[in-house]
């Protein structure tokens, strides 16, 4: 233990003029990045969107290579001589017809436009309202917070569904509609997890001193509590869009969404419903879109969550056996009140 | 005793409340529907407006607002529930003629629910990391992206065409009471209980899952373990009985997005409850039909809600019901 003092002395001097690049910082969204990265499930599903999407974005392309524009009906080609859809690769449809005749797999791509702008754009709009409320309610409390907490558990105890029926019939069936309706009951499950967080943030000692500086109320909110939320925000947010996509889809299918002759995998559906005893693919193929969207979405959602915090278990990303001796290693380190920390300071 | 019926009490009086609150909303988000539109769709499309307006003086539509708000607040607190525009049939007998339907799906739906999405989440965590538990949480992930309907529509495509073409026609779609023998009955429901049961499992094996590895790792489980009790009884009365505390608070709240199942449940097998009368009743704007059906759907839930509460302070002791 003879430490002296011109050793210390020595190492806090190595240590300064050490060269900087040996350790970069990562931060936070690095880390989480690099996670992700490594998540096969979570790069599967970001591919299988990306995809999704370039197929949505250009449904009209392969419209035009197929000759079979989204509305236009084939009734000779496209149908059988009982007046029946068509079995896939039959006269030029890859998937098929539907109960008019038109090529099923233009339909189902661009109901893939009316599902992605439906889920991305009442996520971005529930997210925003979200955070805001939320961030309002936590931070200032009172009145807001009350008619914040109630307004939550009165969408929550009631049946969603026959609200958004009754909204979308009373108001009649159109895209901006269903959005609005979707995104008012979305909005309120971001806004309970932020006014959580926030309730429990601005007891922290550097809002504390955010405040000694003189920022104001908006200023803490907006800059110096929502950074610490955007991870969770993400994460919640990503897991509203498949939500929100078969919000979409259930009220097209119940006849108050998107209606005919605008494809939705939801109306589609509904109109297979009355041939499914002779025509499978009529009713397989969009219902696998839609579980393939939504399932890729709910996966990238959880891997982000999981990348996000690492502490989480992930039963998918490390395999079996490595694994479980890792896990054991680090069990039986933890237990073992070893010398092994301590000995390496005393090797002086 | 004596506080458990003043909570009893202050739960009821609450209700009714809301169900007041919920009836008032419905009736002037709908009532604010021009009147013209119900009238000429019931008058026909070669009505006069002569006929029109006899109809509107007819369904007591041309009256001031405030009075048939009145007249339906009278009705109401005689249990009387008005009389459909179209069908000229009384509310509560449509009601008493859907509701055995209705309710077949929902208790047959949530004994489904509860048993397999408890029973794979406790199994689950007590078997952490298995080849149980793995597939469960593909299956819980499956569960969770499949929109009702969807799941629906595929069950019917596999189950009935498949089985038809085998010649088993025990399971079958449509609706068929009781009373036609438990046989039948259970062979027409069964898979609207699957389609209903599945999402909602989904979701609660999830969190009966987590919330028993949580307790599993707490300090009373070790010791209750160190002081030899056998595995069965650290795991089902120490562990599952806390661990099922949180997950009964959350039932409360899903009863709400169950009944939403219904609708699309009935809608998609064409069983003809409630929820398909009601979708009917909400497209034609047949208000009465409306009001009582979701009189209805709301009372159910606060219903739910006051037992679900009650449950959790009989789980939990250390919640008092005051």
């Amino acid at each position: 233990m003879t430490v002296n003092v011109t050793e210390l002395q020595f190492q806090a001097q190595a240590a300064e003029s050490a060269p900087a690049l040996a350790i970069e910082g990562r931060s936070q969204w690095q880390l989480t990045w690099r996670r992700l990265r490594h998540d096969k499930m979570a790069v599967a599903s970001i591919v299988v969107i990306l995809l999704m999407a370039l197929l949505a974005i250009f449904s009209p392309v392969v419209a035009a290579l197929l000759h079979h524009p989204v509305d236009v009906a084939y009734p000779t080609s496209g149908l059988s001589a009982a007046g029946l859809p068509v079995s896939p690769s039959t006269h030029g449809f890859p998937l098929g017809t539907d109960n008019i005749g038109r090529d099923l797999l233009i339909r189902i791509l661009y109901g893939a436009r009316v599902s992605l702008f439906v889920g991305i754009s009442t996520t971005v709009i529930a997210t925003v309202a979200g955070v805001t409320i939320g961030l309002v309610a936590g931070y200032f409390g009172g009145w807001i917070d009350t008619l914040l907490a109630r307004f939550i558990d009165g969408v929550l105890a009631f049946p969603v569904i026959v609200l958004a029926i009754a909204l979308a019939a009373r108001f009649g069936p159109s895209l901006l509609g269903i959005i609005a309706i979707i995104a008012f009951f979305s909005w309120a499950a971001i806004s309970r997890i932020v006014r959580g967080q926030t309730l429990s943030l601005k007891e922290k000692e550097y809002i504390e001193a955010a405040r000694s500086l003189g920022a104001g109320p908006w200023r803490i909110m907006f800059l110096d509590i929502l950074p610490n939320l955007l991870g969770p925000v993400l994460v919640l947010s990503t897991l509203a869009i498949p939500g929100a996509i078969v919000f979409e889809a259930t009220l097209s299918y119940l006849g108050v969404g998107i209606q005919e002759p605008n494809p939705s995998w939801g109306n589609i559906l509904s109109e297979a419903q009355s041939t499914y005893q002779v025509a499978w693919w009529y009713v397989v193929f969009p219902a696998l879109a839609l579980l393939i969207t939504t399932l890729a979405f709910n996966l990238l959602g959880d891997g982000i969550r999981d990348a996000m915090d690492p502490r989480t278990e992930r039963i998918f990303a490390a395999g079996g056996k490595a694994a479980k001796k890792r896990r054991r290693a680090a069990a039986a380190a933890a237990a073992k009140p070893g010398p092994a920390t301590p000995s390496a300071t005393e090797g002086n | 005793m004596l506080g458990f019926v003043r909570f009893l009490i202050r739960r009821i009086i609450g209700g009714i409340v809301v169900l007041f609150v919920v009836d008032s909303l419905t009736f002037f988000l709908f009532f604010s529907r021009p009147v013209a539109i119900v009238a000429r769709q019931l008058a026909g499309r070669a009505a006069t407006p002569a006929v029109i307006s006899e109809v509107v003086s007819n369904l007591g539509l041309n009256q001031p607002l405030r009075i048939q708000y009145w007249h339906f607040i009278i009705h109401l607190l005689h249990f009387n529930l008005g009389t459909s525009y179209f069908s000229q049939e009384s509310v509560n007998t449509l009601v008493k003629q859907d509701l055995p339907i209705t309710a077949s799906v929902v208790v047959g739906g949530v004994v489904l629910w509860l048993i397999v999405g408890l029973g794979v989440g406790i199994l689950s965590a007590t078997r952490a990391r298995s080849v149980f538990d793995r597939l469960a949480t593909v299956g819980v992930l499956a569960g969770l992206s499949m929109p009702v309907f969807v799941l629906g529509e595929l069950l019917i495509l596999i189950v009935f065409v498949l089985l038809a073409k085998h010649g088993i026609t025990w399971i079958q779609p449509g609706y068929v009471g009781l009373s036609a023998g438990i046989g039948p009955w259970i062979g027409r429901m069964i898979m609207p209980w699957i389609t209903l049961a599945t999402v909602q499992a989904a979701i609660y094996t999830r969190l009966s899952r987590g919330s028993l590895l949580d307790t599993l790792g707490e300090d009373y489980i070790r010791t209750a373990r160190a002081k030899g009790l056998s595995e069965r009884r650290v795991i089902y009365r120490h562990g599952v009985r806390a661990a099922l505390t949180p997950v009964v608070s959350q039932l409360g709240v899903d009863i709400g997005s169950l009944l939403g199942g219904v609708i699309v449940v009935e809608q998609v097998f064409g069983l003809g409850g409630l929820g398909q009368a009601l979708i009917g009743a909400i497209l034609n704007g047949d208000l009465p039909v409306i009001i009582g059906f979701v009189l209805l759907a709301a009372a159910f839930v606060v219903i739910a809600n006051i037992i679900v509460d009650a449950a959790y302070a009989l789980l939990d002791p250390r919640v008092r019901i005051s």
